[in-house]
């Protein structure tokens, strides 16, 4: 086995070798797609219909509502568990509005994936905040954290997601520039826009494959 | 896979063309990739344009990418990413199985990636003892009957509920033959789940590298990319060196047209951005992330201006489904990693003509592939570039098994009409000759494979060159 240096060398000195043609080969000069920024309301109304239109469930809240609603919805479909980060914003209003007495039980991570493994898998859901959303492609962004870390999102059959009515950015691009995606790149930076599917049985669209069955958007404001 | 094995393509397409069943299932998934693709992409101007944006972005990469490479993997180790740059394939697969021995890691699963396809990676890693899970729906079910991906995109597309269905039922413990999509998906995730429970490592492919930031984009529907590079402790991406992509900025437009060209979707399920290994007091993610950079022949192709153009590739498949010859004979018949249009004028290059390089016959150059790419790579002209390559016009130094097609009676055969057709003597004699002989050609050879389907063409007395002299040219 050659050495992984020894390759480099070899790799980068015949492409810049080739570059003979590529530098001076005619390049045409880059187009940029750009896509006009819309007023926040339109925003959030193509925002819900896309994200709808992959089989998320999006509702429209004011301050605080939605966690009775979120109670209401996951008490209705048996859930047992529900994962919560208590020390952000979504996770702090959620444990003080919660019923105690309600069959379905917050619980937190505790420790790392290594000690937590067995107790994330038996999860029936999570909730996390998000820091903004997209409405021309129809996504929620998440930039996980050390409180709600990055397998929130994919493990547990349900994932609830609260976003910011004033975090929805009209696309990807106007995201990217407002988050400054290129000079703050987390550790893992994630597009969410539906619950997991494949179409890998004649192309007959099925949910729920590795990552959540279910994904609920809360649009608060 | 059949890539070291005699390869006769005539056979396999003669084969795969009599199977009505695998005809069947490719054209209903063809022409549904279509007709989803048009959904998204329904306006021919944008969708133009948009064409335009992707295609003047990989050229720019192209045009500058040993500089971005150097950048990239600075930013990559800095991220805390550990950089492997891998000559060969053989390279790769080295380079994988140590990181994964010096782990002792024993159990991997693995997210879709056509370079590990193209390495042959799962075959590599078990002939080593390391149980290789193959994670996305349909690499699991063609990994448990063995064969290789039949499309980049859907890879068991060549298989119907049915026979899903019985490869389920025979494999995966404690499954009854069933064909509700539903209760096969259940089994196969709580199969799935117990296997990313257990993993000691995680093996993906890389969609686009971000220069600017060091990350690697996962683009995927299923989740089970995610699974892998977050649960295991452990994730090795293994990346082609042309896959990079300068800015973040650039993202949207060539994630648009990869989802759109592919699927049909506008956005898929997730994107995911790696930047790096868990960092101090994150609580999951792998705790090493290692990158093996793959040239395998890529660099070599670089240097000739023309067919440097394959590397513009975002591996989208669209040029597949849109292909008349790839919806008849299927993926497989292509005995390759990479079948359809982009895999006529990818393997070649990759594993020599002698014998890939007759898979550039398998086309009409009806350029219905390059009027779909989205980055539009001139598919038919490398096509053709192919074909002479393997007769010896070209260059030499550019392709492996240059003019392994060339033969003496053939280019006889071309110097007469060369000859025919630029003396105007000759020509006469040609003509002349055809009128009067014409009907005792032999039917031997080409000819006769050729008219096994069609009647023998019988010539004219008069030439058509001879009839205009003779009667002028009506303008209707």
């Amino acid at each position: 086995m050659s050495s992984s240096a020894e390759s480099r060398e070899r790799i980068l000195s015949r492409l810049y070798n080739a570059q003979q043609y590529g530098r001076d080969a005619y390049v045409p000069q880059k187009k940029v797609w750009t896509i006009r920024n819309r007023p926040k309301e339109k925003n959030i109304t193509e925002f819900m219909e896309r994200m709808g239109a992959v089989r998320t469930e999006v509702y429209r809240t004011k301050g605080t509502e939605w966690v009775a609603e979120l109670q209401k919805l996951v008490e209705e479909r048996g859930q047992k568990t529900l994962l919560h980060a208590p020390s952000t914003p979504t996770g702090k209003v959620l444990a003080e509005k919660w019923k105690k007495k309600s069959p379905c039980k917050l619980v937190t991570w505790k420790d790392s994936i290594e000690e937590f493994k067995d107790d994330l898998f038996a999860c029936d859901g999570a909730v996390t905040g998000c820091i903004g959303g997209i409405a021309e492609s129809a996504a929620v962004i998440l930039w996980p954290t050390e409180e709600e870390p990055r397998l929130m999102s994919i493990v547990p059959p349900l994932h609830v997601v609260v976003v910011e009515a004033d975090k929805i950015y009209t696309s990807f691009q106007d995201a990217i520039k407002k988050l400054k995606w290129n000079t703050s790149m987390p550790t893992n930076a994630l597009l969410i826009s539906g619950p997991s599917k494949t179409a890998d049985i004649e192309l007959i669209l099925q949910f729920g494959v590795h990552g959540p069955t279910d994904l609920v958007v809360f649009i608060t404001e | 896979m059949a890539s070291n094995e005699k390869f006769n393509f005539a056979q396999s397409v003669a084969e795969a063309l009599a199977d009505s069943q695998l005809r069947a299932n490719f054209r209903f998934a063809t022409d549904t990739l279509i007709q989803r693709r048009g959904t998204v992409f329904a306006s021919p101007e944008e969708t133009n344009f948009l064409r335009d944006v992707g295609s003047s972005m990989k050229k720019d990469v192209l045009a500058n990418l040993p500089d971005l490479l150097e950048r990239f993997e600075a930013k990559c180790i800095k991220n805390g990413i550990v950089v492997h740059w891998a000559e060969t394939a053989k390279d790769a697969n080295e380079i994988i199985l140590s990181i994964l021995n010096e782990k002792s890691a024993k159990k991997v699963v693995k997210g879709k990636s056509m370079a590990s396809e193209e390495i042959h990676l799962n075959a590599y890693l078990e002939e080593h003892d390391k149980e290789v899970v193959e994670t996305d729906f349909g690499e699991f079910i063609i990994q448990l009957c063995n064969e290789p991906p039949s499309h980049i995109i859907v890879p068991a597309v060549h298989k119907n509920r049915k026979q899903i269905a019985e490869v389920l039922a025979e494999h995966v413990e404690g499954m009854e033959y069933t064909e509700d999509v539903d209760i096969m998906l259940e089994n196969v995730r709580n199969t799935l789940r117990e296997h990313f429970k257990t993993a000691d490592a995680g093996i993906s492919g890389v969609n686009f590298g971000i220069v600017e930031t060091g990350s690697l984009c996962l683009v995927e529907n299923e989740g089970n990319g995610r699974m892998c590079t977050t649960v295991p402790p452990l994730h090795i991406a293994l990346m082609g060196i042309e896959k990079l992509i300068e800015n973040v900025e650039d993202i949207p437009a060539i994630y648009r047209l990869l989802c759109g060209s592919a699927t049909g979707q506008r956005i898929t399920t997730y994107f995911n951005m790696i930047s790096g290994p868990r960092k101090k007091d994150e609580r999951d993610g792998p705790k090493e992330v290692h990158l093996v950079l793959l040239d395998n022949g890529r660099s070599r192709i670089m240097n000739d201006p023309q067919l440097g153009d394959v590397l513009k590739c975002i591996r989208c498949g669209t040029c597949l489904n849109h292909c008349p010859v790839f919806t008849r004979i299927g993926g497989h018949a292509y005995g390759s990693t990479y079948p359809g249009p982009i895999g006529e004028i990818l393997v070649p290059q990759l594993e020599g003509l002698n014998p890939k390089g007759a898979i550039a016959t398998a086309s009409s150059l009806c350029d219905a592939c390059s009027e779909a790419c989205p980055v539009r790579i001139p598919i038919p002209e490398i096509i053709r570039r192919m074909r002479d390559e393997s007769y010896g016009h070209g260059d030499p130094n550019s392709v492996a098994g240059y003019g392994y097609k060339k033969n003496c009676v053939e280019s006889m055969v071309w110097r007469g009409w060369k000859w025919s057709q630029t003396s105007p003597f000759m020509n006469k004699v040609m003509l002349k000759g055809l009128a009067l002989f014409g009907k005792w050609i032999p039917v031997v050879g080409p000819l006769k494979s050729w008219m096994s389907v069609r009647s023998k063409p019988t010539f004219g007395k008069n030439s058509l060159k001879d009839l205009v002299k003779k009667e002028g040219v009506r303008h209707e």
